[in-house]
């Protein structure tokens, strides 16, 4: 399948070509930029590039590949850093230097390298698609190959492999790999979806504590800019109690990403003592990389992630921001001419969205394991306003809502979530497990926490009119419990050792206030002078 | 593909800076033209979008005077590229890189796309080196460092000239001296506004180069200003090893240019009019902050932008200084009210923020204590800030003394610390100032 450019306008070209499918990739030009098929009409294809137009001319040669937007999957994934279209960039780098100048194509996956298979299936078994064929040692996970075809095995390898070799064949002659291409915008398959009942501990006792988050659940986090989302995203990123980590710089900055890799490499898992990066995957589509490809990352992100998941593991998948993705579709539909809907943004934003989040879940595999995929989303309203359309679709499909507060964060009170707006609708069904599993008291303590954050805000406006001097003691005293919950127990700086709070740490610390509070209350009943109550 | 230049005389239509030719036979994306006027001016422009034969055309220049008869259009099959070398340096040009101090051209070392291409996120440098500014506001509470971008969001009438100013002086003193490079962007400046910052330039002896773009000039230039003035400084940084410090001035101007062209091109406008892809235009201008790790491309040099802002209606929630706070590393805040106090650097510190500080500061950066007193001079500012609504509702009497105290500690602080007029203090007299004034309210040095 070939054809020729027509016209280019932005980001899209449109081809005089037949035979292509919607979704097919593409490749455009002399220069073989990445591209989708984004509409077809009679001999014409339109095409979204995923790379910069810039050079490309008219008459130039477009290719059809036969197959959608897909990425590698297979081992090797973990610890690597991956743009929008899962281009490996420590390897571009290596390849073009310090700048991305043009459009090459790398695989993601090392096909040469040598990996250790260890067969479960012997030679004469029976065995089904989706079904597991073995493992890989990847790093210090058991990267679990799942078997592509349904058949008798012929013969199975066992021992060192490459990835461009079969490690097995069945009987009907098919060869069974130990890698795949899987498009991105197709949900892995799974038996069953479960529902969400296990916490995921990110040891950000505000979130742990009064919002706690289920593993498979879905939270948004929207904030005006520099209210502390991606320190928030990069914190849960790196004490987050899951198997495996993806994290989508979607739109951002590059300096940020540095400073992330830099962080996680030295930096050990809270939880296994391991390296961080050996658990992590990285998508970077920065602000000032090609804005088709940003639109595309967090697919290729997601799809990184159901992977792992199809393995029975625990995924978390961050992305910052999910507003620089809803600006990249708004760009595209736009330079479409499609009809636009709310601000601009296209109409279907708010069921591609919602597509998106149904990605998350807890999910009985193909091959029978229980795995979860978690999604931890930032969001960033023009303005700081949360009704504009981005956070509103994502607030009709989010299970948790963490309101970051403008004004927390010019105060300096990190994480900036406010209490009062934020919800989790997982909390009723995760909180039994923190009691047995940390502290009984668990939610007696969080009652009474939101209670007196809640009277602090009454006694405030009362403050306000009658000032401090004027409140009876004992509101007082309520008032300094608050800012102790507010100041020691809800902050939490991010550059300290106090980043990361096991929940026995965030139990401890929240008892130990309620316990000075309710010493303090009973000296303020035997006749002690506030003054001296709040000196201790 | 073409070998050699074409010209074509089939201009169909002039609308603003856009012109639509016919009959061209396989333009590319982005290709440089040259339009001759039927008065023989000469003036570029870029290709913008093609459908079949049909070429749309961005003109940087001047379309006055154009007509459709006898203007003609030449191809020249290349892209908008800067010429490089190190003798730019000293140099002044205009927004279409033309020099405007009256000396020849240079010979050009090199060719660069002025747009740049984006920096692989993996070969970044984290930015941690301290630049002194010599405002304790900044070096003690909002740090900047190399290879960041730290806007000024300023409101008409506030001295953000004089603040950029004295940042200049100070980081060219405080700088290697032949390492560290100006580049002066001037955008939609008044000749006014232009000939301060060139009177500071020059009286300080410091190595420069400027672009400049005159208020009355081509709107279009508006854009090409910045593009050219970041690829001599990423030209200087990252092959000539040296520090450059890139100042722009004022990117209000540059995004009314984006919107004035983007409603000529009919596009969908966004808020307040402003396209839909301001934010990602304006991050592929800020993104070309930064430093490159790598070895291999050895260098060690750097590229730090400082753009000034002027906030529309002082509204800091306007598209133009909320897109750039979701894009460049913090921002540092003035207000009014501070200004009309008297107080010079007018730097409100709560809502200004330098993001990139935490690395840049403490041992082996600025001094150890740096991080403890920055803490507990915005904790205690911040409520006394917070006091001072509370004061307004129930008067000082209704207080209790901490309280008093913290009222009178944010009064001396602004006073004290955050003013400063026309001296410059080092890091070192800034972090003790801040303990001074710590100290004289006896608030514990925790
Ligand atoms: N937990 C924390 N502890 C200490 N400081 C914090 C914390 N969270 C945020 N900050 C401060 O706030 C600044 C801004 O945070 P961050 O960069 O995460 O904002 P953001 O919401 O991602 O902004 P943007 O939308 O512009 O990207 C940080 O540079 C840091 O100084
Ligand atoms: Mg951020």
């Amino acid at each position: 399948m070939a054809g020729k450019i027509k016209c280019i306008s932005g980001p899209t070209v449109s081809v005089e070509m037949s035979g292509l499918k919607l979704y097919d990739r593409v490749y455009v030009g002399h220069a073989m930029l990445t591209g989708e098929v984004v509409r077809l009409e009679k001999d014409m294809a339109v095409v979204q590039i995923y790379e910069d137009t810039r050079g490309l001319g008219i008459g130039e040669p477009v290719k059809g590949v036969g197959m959608p937007l897909t990425v590698r999957l297979g081992p090797g994934l973990l610890s690597e850093m991956f743009d929008g279209l899962q281009r490996p960039l420590k390897r571009l780098k290596e390849d073009m230097g310090p700048f991305i100048t043009g459009g090459k194509e790398i695989y993601a996956i090392d096909y040469m390298k040598n990996w250790r298979f260890h067969p479960l299936r012997k030679r004469g078994e029976d065995i089904k698609t989706g079904e597991i064929l073995g493992y890989i040692e990847e790093g210090a996970f058991k990267h679990f190959i799942h078997s592509n075809r349904s058949g008798r095995i012929k013969w199975i390898t066992d021992g060192d492999c490459s990835l461009n070799e079969a490690i097995g064949e069945v009987e009907d002659g098919s060869m069974l790999f130990g890698c795949h291409e899987w498009p991105v915008r197709m949900p892995r398959q799974y038996k069953r979806k479960l529902s969400p009942s296990e916490p995921l501990i990110t040891g950000q006792r505000c979130i742990d504590f009064l919002f706690p988050i289920a593993r498979g659940g879905t939270v948004i986090m929207p904030g005006g800019f520099g209210t502390g989302k991606t320190i928030l995203e990069q914190s849960i990123a790196k004490f987050a109690d899951v198997d495996i980590v993806v994290y989508v710089g979607c739109g951002e900055r590059g300096n940020e990403m540095a400073e992330l890799i830099d962080d996680f490499s030295n930096l050990t898992d809270p939880w296994t003592g391991r390296g961080l990066m050996e658990r992590t995957i990285l998508v970077v589509n920065t602000s000032n990389m090609p804005v088709a490809a940003r639109e595309a990352s967090i697919y290729t992100a997601v799809t990184m992630a159901e992977y792992y998941r199809d393995m029975g593991y625990h995924v978390l998948l961050l992305a910052d921001s999910l507003s620089r993705w809803a600006e990249a579709s708004r760009e595209i539909s736009s330079s479409l001419e499609e009809m636009p809907g709310e601000e601009g943004y296209p109409t279907y934003l708010a069921s591609r969205l919602a597509g998106f989040f149904e990605r998350a879940g807890v999910v009985e595999t193909l091959s029978g394991k229980v795995g979860s995929l978690s999604m931890v989303l930032s969001v960033s309203p023009p303005g700081g306003d949360f009704t504009e359309p981005v956070t509103q679709a994502c607030l009709r499909t989010a299970g948790a809502f963490l309101m970051l507060d403008t004004s927390l964060a010019h105060r300096r009170h990190f994480p900036a979530i406010n209490w009062f707006q934020s919800y989790s609708l997982y909390a009723k069904e995760i909180i039994p497990n923190f009691k047995e599993r940390v502290s009984s008291q668990w939610e007696e303590l969080m009652h009474r926490c939101r209670e007196i954050l809640q009277r602090e805000e009454a006694l405030r406006e009362v403050a306000e009119i009658v000032g401090i001097e004027g409140l009876q003691d004992a509101d007082r005293l309520l008032m300094k419990a608050s800012e102790m919950i507010r100041l020691e127990f809800l902050c939490q700086n991010a550059y300290t050792g106090d980043a990361f709070s096991p929940p026995e740490k965030t139990v401890s610390k929240i008892a130990d206030i309620f316990k000075f509070y309710d010493n303090a209350e009973e000296k303020l009943k035997q006749g002690v002078h506030l003054d001296e109550v709040l000196k201790q | 593909m073409r070998l050699l230049e074409h010209i074509y005389r089939t201009i169909s239509s002039i609308r603003g800076p856009l012109l639509l030719v016919e009959n061209v036979f396989s333009a590319r994306m982005g290709e440089v033209v040259r339009i001759l006027s039927p008065d023989n001016r000469e003036m570029d422009g870029e290709v913008l979008k093609i459908e079949g034969d049909t070429v749309l055309i961005q003109v940087y220049g001047e379309t006055r005077g154009l007509d459709i008869e006898n203007s003609s259009v030449v191809f020249t099959d290349s892209i908008k590229k800067a010429s490089l070398s190190l003798d730019i340096i000293g140099r002044i040009f205009n927004g279409s890189s033309i020099p405007i101090d009256n000396l020849p051209m240079f010979i050009p070392e090199k060719l660069a796309p002025v747009t740049g291409f984006p920096m692989n996120p993996s070969a970044r440098a984290r930015p941690e080196e301290f630049i002194e500014t010599g405002f304790s506001s900044i070096d003690g509470l909002n740090t900047l460092v190399k290879g960041q971008k730290l806007p000024i969001f300023s409101c008409a009438g506030l001295p953000s000239k004089e603040l950029a100013a004295g940042i200049l002086k100070n980081a060219a003193l405080k700088g290697e001296k032949d390492k560290f490079v100006v580049v002066f962007v001037a955008i939609g400046l008044t000749y006014h506004e232009y000939s301060f910052y060139r009177s500071i330039l020059e009286e300080m002896r410091m190595k420069f180069v400027a672009f400049v773009n005159i208020a009355d000039e081509p709107v279009m230039e508006r854009l090409l200003a910045p593009r050219f003035g970041l690829t001599v400084a990423e030209y200087l940084a990252f092959e000539k090893g040296m520090d450059l410090l890139v100042v722009m001035t004022d990117m209000t101007n540059y995004c009314d240019a984006l919107r004035e062209i983007s409603t000529a091109r009919e596009e969908l406008p966004g808020r307040r009019g402003y396209p839909g892809y301001m934010y990602s235009d304006l991050a592929s201008i800020y993104e070309r902050a930064g430093r490159i790790n790598d070895q291999k491309y050895g260098s060690s040099g750097s590229v730090t932008i400082l753009p000034v802002v002027t906030m529309p209606e002082d509204d800091i929630t306007h598209p133009i200084p909320d897109l750039t706070g979701y894009i460049t590393e913090g921002q540092i805040v003035l207000s009014r009210e501070l200004h009309q106090k008297g107080i010079f650097p007018p730097v409100d510190v709560l809502p200004s923020l330098s993001r990139l500080m935490q690395r840049g500061i403490g041992e082996g950066h600025t001094r150890e204590d740096h991080r403890k007193i920055a803490n507990l001079l915005y904790k205690y500012y911040a409520k006394g800030r917070d006091l001072r609504r509370l004061e307004a509702i129930v008067g000082r009497e209704g207080m209790t003394e901490d309280d008093r105290g913290m009222l009178n500690f944010a009064d001396a602080f602004e006073r004290e610390f955050v003013n400063q007029g026309m001296i410059r203090r080092s890091i070192n007299e800034t972090l003790d100032a801040g303990i001074n004034l710590l100290k004289r309210f006896s608030l514990e040095l925790k």
